[in-house]
């Protein structure tokens, strides 16, 4: 009866958001207080009440109740307990669910923490969420119904898939969700104020933290992504270019542009129109991402169900919120020629070509993202757009990138002599290049990459240092959270350069078959292979094999890969063996038995690997600390 | 981003209305689901060979060439697998037709188990081997259940379908490639 209860919360949370979207809007356009004030307790009872059927989901889980669909398709009686609650989001339904729920949870937030806000405007941005809210409850009950009952009853479970029976991805998707759904309130906050007809700076500058929040969820999320698919898929990879994952890059560029085009409105008055219309853009694409992975209509190594039906309705959904957005926008929009006017030299025009790279790079990865659907459509054939395309462009569109971040927080608001932040920063670019050149004869192999990964690295590091010092000697010496966190992020890019360029350059790779007591040599590492043990796990038989390496005669580690097959679906998976280290990993899988006792392996060196992810922990903490700046919540004098 | 004329204003509405016309179309393609199947390498090759124990009496071993003469659909399965048995309905249906032999090929099961689910729903089975170290199943290439082959008289794979049968999937696929096999129905006979 429990599931039952889950159901009734679920149409009872749909009716909640019905109602919180429409009076709330229709009461902020003829100015009835009374309608307005349904919003913040619609927002806390719609929350309570996802809540609820997503805690009677979970119960289902660790209760094993194979009575429910979902549950009999995504658990097993073997499924060790942690991967029982994680179960409830490996796949489709719950999915959504948990994305229904992070909505209702930052819909709550807002309601909570916008006391500060006319109510017109916390009425709007809580109606537009009570809409989004509809779109996704009524997706859920309609095409993707969690509760679902199974008659009769099956007996056994079919099993989590085995790919997501892993501690990365407990908590990668609520991290990416986070992300995701965040976005929805700038996005909320920019249709507010087209229905408003102003953008008032103070509402600006209370979307600001959260934007900065979201932003900061969605880098963790990604960047667990990239971790989890390093040790699990077995490749060695960290980034594939894969639809999955682009889905999730483009709402983070647009979202770094974002970020960066809401400090010029909110400071100088500048872009405006350009701010919302990005808001707009970035929970877009935030719902085009759920579309792309949800809908089937693309495929990946990440292979989600496909369900033209869904396709359909989300399809409906994105055209209505993006459509209607963009039409009011279309309708309403400001004019950008608002604000302080500014010189071509200064910050505003240096943040303006940020915001033209990152959007231009999000294009790129969209366009990139679907043209294999063009292709099809057109008949064309079915053609896969490589990492050579993506790696190409991106590169291109970042050095640039690369090359102006320093200048950005020296350079003075409104007009700035040019040759000041270029004295301040000629040693600096003196001390990259000679980094480059000293790195391109030293290294032994990839010189370009590692080169230009340095000469990166040290250039955007010592440029943000040197922001860093003449802020330290100025009058005051203040460091607001926001200058803090965007030195943080800042520096998070310096560290992902090292990562991403030098492990490109430099990784090692060797696969041959191995005999026991085989070796293999690579770089001043010895590999030792001692053969491979049968080892029964909770729920999965594994060839549990064991590798030594040496570096000359001293033992440095033992690592053990696994190839592990599932009870439940004889799903065979991959377990790599990671010495993980600062300086670089150690990594080892098995591949095919090849008879006898021989096994083809696959041993890795990656340098400086784990520096992608070091960075963009760095990226996402500049994200959380300039959320905490204080600016953000005072008072406003009006 | 100077979109301070009026016209500007509406270039983002006409990008997103290109972009829903492509998703459309993705979903319109996406209607058919095997738009994606990769065909597998096994069709028009040999089947696998096999000797693996009769799940109803373990001594006696079946092997291929105890199958060859006539068709026959093999049809993996397990007592563990929700959408085998939303696919034994219909698998049923099309065993009472009587066009062919349906073999089953019990994958990874306890043997009470597999009596018991037969027991329970009914056995549309020719005859059930058993798999349950998954050792022949890795030559059949098989990595779900259920799984489908169809297998003509030489030995020959000439069929496959990844996932549950359906009616429709029966008739418009499974029926026209038997009969193009074999339209002595010679299938039928045993």
């Amino acid at each position: 009866m429990l599931a039952e209860l889950g159901q009734v919360a679920l149409v009872l949370a749909l009716l909640v958001a019905g109602m919180q979207a429409v009076l709330p809007l229709l009461g902020a356009q003829r100015g009835r207080t009374s309608w307005m004030l349904v919003a913040r307790p619609a927002a806390y009872l719609q929350f309570g009440l996802v809540a609820l059927a997503f805690a009677i989901l979970t119960h289902a889980f660790t209760t094993q109740d194979f009575s429910l669909r979902y549950v009999a398709t995504n658990s097993n009686s073997l499924l060790p307990m942690v991967y029982r609650y994680t179960a409830v989001w490996g796949a489709h339904e719950g999915s959504l669910l948990l994305w229904a729920l992070i909505l209702s949870l930052w819909t709550a937030a807002v309601a909570r923490f916008s006391q500060r806000l006319p109510l017109p405007v916390i009425a709007r941005v809580l109606g537009v969420m009570g809409l989004v809210a509809v779109g996704f409850l009524a997706f859920l009950l309609f095409t993707s119904n969690p509760f679902e009952r199974l008659l009769p009853a099956a007996m056994e479970g079919r099993d989590l898939n085995p790919l997501l029976q892993d501690p990365g991805m407990i908590i990668h998707p609520p991290m990416l969700y986070l992300g995701y759904v965040g976005f929805s309130v700038p996005f909320a906050f920019a249709i507010a104020a087209l229905l408003d007809g102003k953008v008032d700076t103070r509402w600006l500058r209370w979307t600001r933290p959260w934007t900065n929040i979201a932003w900061g969820f969605l880098t963790c999320g990604i960047a667990l992504g990239s971790w989890w698919a390093y040790y699990e898929l077995g490749w060695g990879g960290w980034w594939f270019w894969d639809p999955v994952e682009n889905a999730s890059f483009m709402p983070w560029l647009a979202g770094a542009a974002l970020l960066h085009s809401q400090a010029v409105t909110e400071k100088r008055g500048s872009f405006r129109g350009w701010t919302l219309l990005l808001a707009i853009a970035t929970f877009s694409l935030s719902l085009l991402g759920t579309f792309l992975v949800r809908s089937g209509v693309l495929t990946s190594v990440h292979a989600f169900a496909a369900d033209p039906m869904r396709g359909l309705f989300i399809l409906i959904f994105l055209g209505t919120v993006v459509g209607g957005s963009l039409l009011l926008y279309a309708l309403r929009a400001p004019s950008d020629n608002d604000g302080a006017p500014f010189a071509a030299s200064s910050r505003e025009t240096l943040l303006l070509a940020n915001n033209l790279l990152l959007s231009t790079a999000c294009a790129m990865v969209l366009i990139g993202t679907l043209y294999p659907l063009l292709a099809d459509a057109l008949e064309l054939g079915k053609i896969s757009v490589g990492p050579p395309y993506f790696a190409l462009l991106f590169t291109v569109l970042m050095a640039p990138l690369v090359a102006l971040l320093p200048f950005g927080p020296l350079t003075k608001w409104q007009r700035e002599q040019a040759s000041r932040p270029f004295a301040m920063l000629v040693p600096w670019a003196g001390l990259a290049i000679g980094v480059g050149i000293a790195t391109f004869f030293l290294a032994p192999q990839g010189p370009w990459k590692v080169a230009a990964g340095l000469a990166g690295a040290t250039w955007v590091a010592a440029g943000t240092a040197r922001f860093v010092w003449t802020r330290f000697n100025s009058q005051g010496r203040r460091f607001t959270p926001e200058m803090i966190g965007m030195t943080f992020a800042h520096v998070g890019i310096a560290v992902f350069l090292i990562g991403a360029l030098l492990v490109e350059g430099l990784a090692q790779q060797r696969e041959l078959a191995l005999a026991p007591g085989g070796t293999v040599a690579l770089g001043n590492k010895t590999f030792v292979f001692d053969g491979v043990q049968h080892r029964q796990g909770p729920n999965y038989e594994a060839d549990h094999g064991t590798v030594r390496i040496f570096d000359g005669d001293r033992l440095i580690t033992t690592l053990h890969p696994e190839k592990r097959r599932y009870a439940s679906g004889g799903q065979v998976m991959t377990e790599a063996g990671i010495a993980p280290g600062l300086r670089g990993d150690l990594y080892v899988a098995l591949g095919e038995p090849l008879g006898g006792q021989a096994w083809a392996v696959r041993v890795h060196e990656k340098p400086f690997v784990r520096w992608i992810w070091l960075g963009a922990l760095f990226m996402a903490l500049g994200g959380f600390i300039t959320a905490t700046d204080r600016r953000f919540r005072r008072e406003e004098k009006a | 981003m100077s979109d301070s004329t009026p016209a500007a204003r509406w270039i983002p509405l006409a990008i997103f209305a290109a972009l829903a016309l492509l998703l459309a179309a993705g979903v319109w393609l996406s209607r058919n689901p095997d738009r994606e199947a990769l065909p597998s390498p096994l069709i028009d090759k040999p089947a696998p060979q096999f000797s693996l124990p009769v799940l109803h009496e373990p001594e006696r071993q079946v092997t291929l060439a105890d199958l060859k003469g006539a068709p026959f659909v093999l049809n993996v399965w397990g007592s563990w697998c929700p959408s085998c048995r939303e696919e034994h309905p219909v698998l049923t249906r099309f065993a009472e037709t009587k066009r062919v032999r349906i073999v089953g090929f019990n994958w990874k099961d306890e043997r009470g188990d597999a009596l018991r689910w037969l027991d329970q729903f009914g056995n549309p089975y020719w005859v059930v081997i058993a798999d349950i170290e998954g050792k022949s199943a890795i030559d059949w290439g098989i990595y779900g259940a259920p799984e489908t082959f169809l297998v003509d008289a030489n030995g020959t794979i000439r069929w496959k379908h990844v996932g549950p049968l359906t009616d429709t999937l029966i008739a418009g696929e499974l029926v026209p490639a038997l009969d193009a096999i074999d339209p002595q129905h010679e299938g039928a006979k045993p």
